[in-house]
């Protein structure tokens, strides 16, 4: 039986657990900083010293931690490309932006268990050599960052933060950053404009890698909120302890966020790749299944961006055999196991973890209709086919909700979006193109149906029209 | 028309200021502070930030109306932002809040801010508020609330003092 | 100057091998950025210097690159590494190169936006291919969408990259059946600009000047989205003295001068290279004119000079030259102060005649830095022959630390290199007077300079012999003249100039004088010849050869040495 297995979360719903620093340290809280930090040098087999940050970062790349923002980059390659020799200083930004619809993990972790970001932090900034870190926190969670603000003080109160951390010489300010109301600060290299103060345009990549070129021109690493929470389990039980958790290539834990049309919407964390879409939707450990008397229709599973999946839907995938060798089977929609790389696989993406689940009453237009007007909402406008083509979508989809669709508007629309996704500065692209990209071509029978009974409804009402006037 | 900031705000900003390596990444948490205590962002607000900041006016005017949180114009006492995105829409928050519309005696079909006639209430038919599994959501000022029926609505709504 | 060519020739330049649309081509791995620093090469670079324009809107390449319009997105090629790290190559043994593709979707291209991407040995850019092509028409397409269709009432009309790109690699339709999205039209963004945000690509380039050149943060980006709009702060206008250029850097119609806005179609104009009189630092220009009337100046590329932007007050410092009070008569006046106007030869051959009659030691000559090197020199040859004593009038206003120079006069270097002023100018001016006032000096020759202002007043005047005076426009001390000669403005006449840091520049013809006014050195030549035993070249370049050969300043360089971007002289 697949069940949750929680680390994040472990106490976040434990009755009478607070957020404040006593309770954390009562449950095991700032042990992992306090093992991280007094790490020694180390010679290692070559005769070459290890130093107490670079043995951090090797655990986080021997845990195979990605990346639980979205793009599921490894977090320890991701560190590796720091530009630790250009003299500059290093920032650390958590993106706690979240705002993928459907995403609602990291609003848990910090309105029920801040310290354990906090602490995360703390390691990663000191692994990475960091002195100076943003929580860049969106606009829409002030109890989020007024929670995160009480925990950094109480933090700096017991010697974790600030100068001189636990009396090791390290030093270490983190500060709360709020954003106000724009989705693409989720994107790294937007959020780094929006906290140097300016609108949220993501750069461009090259020149602009963060890892380079980040905050204020400086080598700067972004990482999600639950990311960095991983990082204190990954000091806590040993990287190749963590690697252990969720499959190869795919360790660790995850929260997914669930919501739609099912009967326990809410967040479960699963080892990665433990659980399968249908046991996530149906077993009464998760979603506990659709509402009475529905039938699934459709899912969108790693945020509103991600390519929906229809039900039935079958996936060729690689899998090893007895022997060990990689065969082709066929996997149905909900066999697939919920990981970065089955996901993929199956043509889409587990992003940041967050299954919106449509049942049969679902009209799949207006459900893309809505979608495609949030990301028109959400476009920065920087470059030119996300600018003129997210909104260009919206309204032609608006237009096929209020009674005036077209047959050729399907084939319409994906024009539109295959000339949006891979030309654009950022991920956006391919974030406002892919709904409709992937709703037009599944679901493409309903589209060319609305857009003929509202050309069949409008014929008949012209011609009504024309007898009208001849009479 | 100058602004009167109290000193206890502007000792609270001057604070802000220091978090950063350079002023103007200070832009934004001033103007959520500005706006919290002027209830918007005024031209003499944008000002203000600008010389505090040691920017041009434009730079924080280009802020105010990038990111919609900040609003330009006053605002009820109350501003009730309902969630729009797929999720919530999913779990009924248009006809939520065509309710809080109507309730309060505003046009559903108009998507930006609007305020009551005796200027009480805003309401914002709003991007994800990230709370989708407990949808339809809204937020009354800072409270946040979730699995939001038209009857709890009508609660919150009724509360407000 | 010297040593950085030999430098260079000692450390020789590191180049990249790739393919531009088939042909093998080697660039340097370096090129200067925007700032003349040393950045990788960039595809666009790297095309652009065998031939290859790739079409772009916000690119500039004296402004950062923002990469924010797309149109340059090219196909691109990279050889293929195998496990070990290692280029596969074909049976052939040459890289195997793998098209960029979308990972999530192999049948279509990933392009790279070649103002932004470095070149890479042995990449393949496909500047032409059908991917680029189409990549090209979705770009295309998606700035037409909510751009107004109406090129025939638009300004921008004959120089608008929209409407030439959409000629080029547009789609003849757009499938676009939506309502457009309305913008502010007519935008007085300030005292010399309109913006019509409708047509406004959103390039960036007028917000990057501003900033990042102009260094006045003035324009930004207001709204999001779809909506974003170029916009000044509410209730302040877009006014420094540099506004201009963004005009000339607005690929589309959406800002223009209002100076020139609707005066003139671009195609019925000729351009004229010159130089802008306004300054010491003669900014390249190009003179937009037609049927001998002026109705633009635009600034001319010359990194050793003023890049690719000029002033606003200079720029629009040239409705003087049509002016009523133009000059257009040869005119001498008797003893009664009646004038009779005449031709030429008649002028020249009368002057003539009362300048032989001339003492040496008895004639001043007051000559102007804003006349050519070719005119001044001529000016030294009459001063020579009379031993006179010269200068020029200094004209002092302010500068800034961009392009301005609180030097007025175009060609101050010049004159001091031929010899007529020194070096601060104007120092003579006093001992003329006294020289005048003594009854010493009995001739004044006052070339292009309105003496009454730099105070010979009517009283001193009135003690001379003879007082003669050519210009472009009337003046007091015109009516004083006994003889009248009408000048040329530079508009109207071939020349050079040196200008604050000593480079040589020409200006070339672009319109033809009014009445009988015409190219000073033609009658200045003919003065010469008449007074002195001096056989001046009679041709414009001649003239330019001769000075330089009898003159160490500008050592022996010649007229065609000058080319359109000149040459510099130790000053």
């Amino acid at each position: 039986m697949p069940k949750e297995f929680r680390l994040i979360l472990k106490n976040a719903d434990k009755p009478g657990y607070t957020p404040d620093i006593d309770c954390y340290m009562a449950n095991g809280g700032y042990e992992a900083l306090k093992k991280s930090i007094a790490l020694k040098a180390k010679e290692t087999d070559d005769g070459k010293t290890k130093t107490p940050q670079e043995q951090i970062r090797d655990e986080v790349m021997s845990s195979g931690l990605r990346g639980r923002g979205g793009a599921g980059f490894s977090c320890g390659l991701k560190w590796s490309f720091v530009d630790r020799r250009s003299g500059k200083p290093i920032y650390m930004i958590c993106n706690a932006d979240e705002s993928e619809p459907g995403t609602f993990k990291d609003r848990q972790i910090i309105h029920k268990d801040p310290h354990q970001l906090v602490e995360g932090m703390i390691i990663s900034a000191f692994a990475n050599d960091v002195h100076l870190a943003y929580i860049y926190i969106r606009g829409e969670f002030p109890e989020g960052a007024r929670i995160l603000n009480k925990a950094l003080d109480e933090a700096r109160e017991k010697g974790f933060l600030g100068k001189d951390v636990l009396g090791t010489g390290y030093d270490l300010e983190i500060h709360v950053h709020r954003g106000a109301g724009a989705y693409i600060c989720g994107e790294e290299t937007g959020l780094i404009e929006s906290l140097e103060g300016k609108r949220a345009y993501p750069r461009i990549k090259p020149p602009y890698f963060p890892a380079v070129l980040g905050l204020y021109m400086c080598p700067t690493i972004v990482n999600n909120v639950e990311t960095l929470c991983a990082v204190g389990h990954i000091m806590n039980m040993g990287g190749s302890e963590y690697a252990k958790l969720g499959t190869p290539r795919n360790t660790g834990t995850r929260i997914v966020s669930l919501s739609g049309m099912v009967k326990k919407p809410g967040y479960y964390e699963i080892e990665v790749g433990k659980a399968t879409i249908g046991e996530l939707i149906f077993d009464d450990a998760f979603g506990g299944g659709l509402l009475e008397g529905r039938t699934l229709k459709a899912i969108i599973p790693g945020g509103s961006s991600a390519k929906v999946l229809k039900a039935g839907e079958k996936f060729q995938m690689k899998r090893p055999n007895k022997d060990g060798e990689l065969e082709s089977v066929e996997v149905d929609l909900l066999d697939l196991p919920y990981d970065f790389d089955s996901l993929m696989a199956a043509g889409t993406m587990s992003g940041s973890s967050a299954i919106i689940v449509m049942d049969d009453s679902v009209d799949i237009v207006e459900a893309l209709a809505n979608v495609s007007a949030f990301y028109a909402h959400e476009s920065c406008g920087q470059c030119t086919p996300c600018r003129e083509g997210s909104l260009w979508m919206s309204k032609a989809l608006n237009r096929m909700t209020s009674g005036k669709g077209r047959k050729e508007d399907a084939d319409y629309l994906t024009h539109i979006a295959t000339n949006i996704q891979g030309r654009t500065i950022c991920a956006f692209g391919e974030a406002c193109s892919w709904p409709v990209l992937s709703f037009v071509k599944k679901f493409k029978d309903e589209f060319e149906a609305r857009g003929a009974a509202d050309e069949a409804a409008q014929l008949e009402s012209n011609q009504k029209g024309a007898v009208n006037s001849a009479n | 028309m100058s602004l009167n900031i109290p000193q206890k705000l502007e000792s609270e900003i001057e604070e802000l200021i220091t978090h950063y390596p350079e002023k103007r990444s200070a832009s934004m948490m001033l103007l959520h502070a500005l706006q919290e205590h002027f209830g918007y962002v005024s031209k003499e607000s944008i000002e203000w930030i600008a010389k505090k900041l040691e920017l041009k006016p434009i730079n924080v005017h280009e802020l105010v109306t990038f990111y919609p949180m900040f609003r330009q114009e006053p605002a009820g006492k109350y501003v009730v932002k309902v969630c729009r995105t797929l999720s919530c829409a999913l779990g009924g928050s248009g006809k939520l809040h065509k309710h809080v519309c109507s309730k309060l005696g505003l046009d559903a079909e108009n998507h930006g801010l609007q305020t009551s006639e005796d200027g009480k209430f805003s309401v914002e038919f709003v991007e994800c508020l990230a709370s989708c599994g407990t949808a339809p959501v809204i937020m009354c000022n800072n409270e946040f609330h979730e699995g939001v029926s038209q009857e709890k609505a009508d609660t919150i709504i009724n509360q407000c003092p | 100057m010297a040593n950085e060519t030999t430098k260079a020739e000692i450390k020789p330049v590191e180049t990249v091998t790739v393919k531009v649309d088939g042909s093998r081509v080697e660039v340097p791995k370096t090129t200067p950025d925007w700032q003349g620093n040393p950045i990788p090469t960039t595809i666009l670079q790297a095309c652009k210097m065998v031939g290859k324009e790739i079409p772009h809107y916000c690119y500039h390449p004296k402004l950062p690159v923002a990469g924010n319009c797309r149109m340059c997105l090219v196909e691109v090629g990279m050889p293929a590494m195998g496990r070990d790290r290692k280029p596969i190559l074909n049976q052939d043994g040459t890289p195997k190169i793998q098209k960029g593709v979308l990972p999530y979707d192999p049948s279509l291209p990933r392009g790279a936006i070649a103002c932004a991407t470095p070149v890479a040995p042995n990449m393949e850019i496909h500047t032409d291919s059908d991917n680029t092509k189409m990549m090209r028409e979705g770009i295309l397409e998606s700035l037409l969408i909510n751009h107004p269709l109406d090129c025939t009432i638009c300004d921008q009309a004959g120089e608008c990259k929209l409407q030439e790109y959409s000629m080029e690699h547009g789609q003849a339709k757009s499938q676009f059946v939506e309502t457009k999205v309305s913008k502010p039209k007519q935008v007085d963004l300030g005292p010399r600009i309109m913006l019509d945000d409708e047509r406004c690509v959103l390039c960036t380039r007028c917000i990057r000047f501003t900033r990042d050149v102009a260094h006045d943060d003035a324009l930004g980006i207001v709204n999001r989205g779809s909506y974003n709009t170029i916009a000044a702060y509410p209730g302040s206008k877009f006014d420094n003295n540099y506004t201009l250029n963004t005009v000339d850097l607005c690929p589309v119609g959406a800002l223009t001068s209002k100076d020139f806005r609707f005066q003139m179609r671009v195609w019925f104009m000729k351009e004229t290279e010159s130089i802008c009189t306004s300054c010491s630092t003669g900014c390249n220009i190009k003179v937009g004119s037609r049927e001998n009337k002026v109705y633009r100046y635009e600034p001319r590329d010359n990194d050793a000079v003023n890049a690719s932007w000029m002033c606003d007050e200079g720029r629009l410092n040239y409705k003087w030259v049509h002016r009523e009070d133009r000059l257009k008569e040869c005119l001498i006046r008797n003893h009664n102060s009646e004038s009779r106007s005449v031709e030429w030869v008649t002028i020249i051959q009368e002057l003539s005649e009362r300048l032989s009659k001339c003492e040496k030691g008895s004639v001043a000559i007051l000559a102007s830095a804003r006349a050519s090197n070719e005119e001044l020199y001529l000016i030294k040859l009459l001063a020579d022959h009379f031993e006179a004593i010269t200068d020029c009038v200094p004209r002092k206003g302010e500068g800034d630390d961009f392009l301005v120079q609180s030097d007025k006069n175009p060609n101050s270097n010049g004159a001091r290199a031929i010899g007529i002023a020194f070096s601060e100018m104007g120092i003579q001016i006093p001992e003329i007077d006294e020289g005048i006032s003594e009854g010493r000096i009995k001739t004044l020759l006052s070339f292009g300079e309105n003496i009454t202002r730099v105070g010979m007043n009517d009283e001193l005047l009135a003690k001379l012999d003879l007082l003669v005076v050519s210009d472009i426009l009337g003046s007091h001390a015109a009516d004083k003249a006994d003889f009248l000669l009408p000048g040329c403005a530079h508009l109207e006449k071939r020349g050079s100039f040196v200008n604050e840091k000593g480079r040589v520049q020409k200006f070339m013809k672009a319109v033809e004088a009014p009445g009988k006014a015409r190219p000073d050195w033609e009658w200045l030549r003919e003065l010469v010849v008449h007074v002195t035993n001096e056989k001046p070249a009679d041709t414009l370049p001649g003239l330019f050869n001769e000075m330089s050969a009898n003159n160490a300043a500008f050592g022996g360089i010649q007229w065609k040495d000058l080319g359109s971007l000149g040459t510099d002289i130790k000053i």
